[in-house]
């Protein structure tokens, strides 16, 4: 079965992303195809590689980066959503005069159309979220 | 390969950004040509209301957008009967939301369709895709 | 056409179990996850209305989600199924599709 997860809240206030991301290892340790993780909303925060948790917390932006670079997950982020929220990537920050990027490896920042494309291509859409 | 995708809308706008930018995939979505509606239910239903007026929270007031819908083929918006009920609401209280129907020499029709519980239910059983926001 | 309907919110503070109760349809499941755990268990306002629905949809609930919360699977109405999340995966394959009561 090809699935497509949007994930659409941040990482730590919500459980919601927690749940995505075992659904996500569960579905992928099924031997199911993981077409695409979309972030909208909060869940661009997902995204960032400069969250400092406690040692003795889990890291949900490198858990997500690990999962894709084992298996080879898209992960999109939703560049709208990104956008009012401070995620960029190197592209993205210099087309807007930031001084920094903060894209977690394993992500890529694009349109909605990801997700559209996502709810098309896949046979399961499951959405995590508030 | 046409889908039916629904989006399901069960919160008010403004409190949080669910609204905005459900719509936002809404607009997008309606350049891939799929099989489109939207569903309001429970608090969703406030994202209708006409008379919206944000001037004095500093946000956009995006509701005259919905009025664009029907511009993009969007045009079958379900709205739940009971929810408007227990909040003293009628249609009356919402946009008139209309599209012009291209099968009937491009009358203006009312895109809007009050249903009841059992209908949305149904609707919700035959959709390929579902966006809950 | 079954629906698998997920609820991730506690009864007792948001609407989305019942919610999700007017819109299912025969046939259909609901899957209690995250703090809508809450809804699967005894001896609460809810249960009447569960045990009610129960009659003609199936209920899941997330057992990781059960246990973190403290609530021990004896404290779940009977006939309420739990499942891991290879269970979820494997609801979400077995339905033709899945509405998010958020």
């Amino acid at each position: 079965m090809k699935y497509g997860i949007v994930v659409n809240t941040g990482p730590y206030t919500h459980q919601a992303s927690d749940t995505a991301y075992h659904f996500t290892a569960a579905a992928l340790g099924k031997g199911h195809e993981v077409f695409r993780v979309f972030f909208y909303h909060d869940g661009v925060n997902n995204g960032t590689r400069l969250g400092v948790p406690p040692q003795d917390d889990r890291n949900l932006p490198e858990k997500w980066s690990s999962l894709a670079q084992q298996h080879d997950l898209d992960l999109v982020v939703c560049v709208a959503a990104a956008q009012r929220r401070g995620l960029l990537d190197a592209d993205e920050a210099k087309r807007h005069g930031k001084d920094a990027d903060n894209i977690a490896p394993g992500f890529r920042i694009s349109g909605l159309g990801q997700l559209i494309e996502a709810g098309i291509e896949a046979d399961r859409l499951v959405v995590f979220g508030d | 390969m046409i889908k039916k995708f629904l989006y399901l809308n069960r919160k008010a706008p403004y409190g949080t950004v669910y609204a905005l930018e459900s719509l936002e995939v809404v607009l997008i979505g309606a350049a891939f040509d799929q099989d489109v509606s939207l569903a309001f239910i429970d608090d969703g239903v406030y994202q209708l209301t006409k008379a919206q007026n944000t001037d004095d929270i500093g946000m956009k007031n995006f509701s005259p957008t919905y009025r664009a819908l029907g511009d993009y083929d969007v045009n079958k918006i379900f709205v739940d009967g009971g929810s408007l009920e227990e909040r003293g609401l009628t249609v009356d209280d919402l946009l008139p939301l209309t599209y012009e129907d291209e099968d009937d020499d491009w009358a203006e029709k009312p895109s809007i369709r009050v249903v009841d519980s059992g209908e949305l239910a149904a609707l919700i059983d035959e959709q390929d895709v579902i966006f809950s926001f | 056409m079954a629906t698998l309907h997920t609820v991730n919110k506690s009864p007792f503070e948001r609407n989305a179990l019942e919610s999700c109760l007017r819109f299912t349809t025969p046939g259909s499941s609901v899957l209690l996850i995250e703090d809508g755990v809450v809804g699967a268990l005894r001896n609460t306002r809810l249960a009447p209305r569960i045990a009610q629905a129960m009659e003609n949809i199936t209920f899941y609930a997330l057992g990781p989600d059960i246990r973190a919360r403290g609530l021990e699977e004896s404290r779940i109405i009977d006939g309420i199924r739990i499942v891991d999340y290879a269970g979820f995966v494997d609801l979400t394959a077995e339905h033709d599709r899945v509405q998010a009561w958020l």
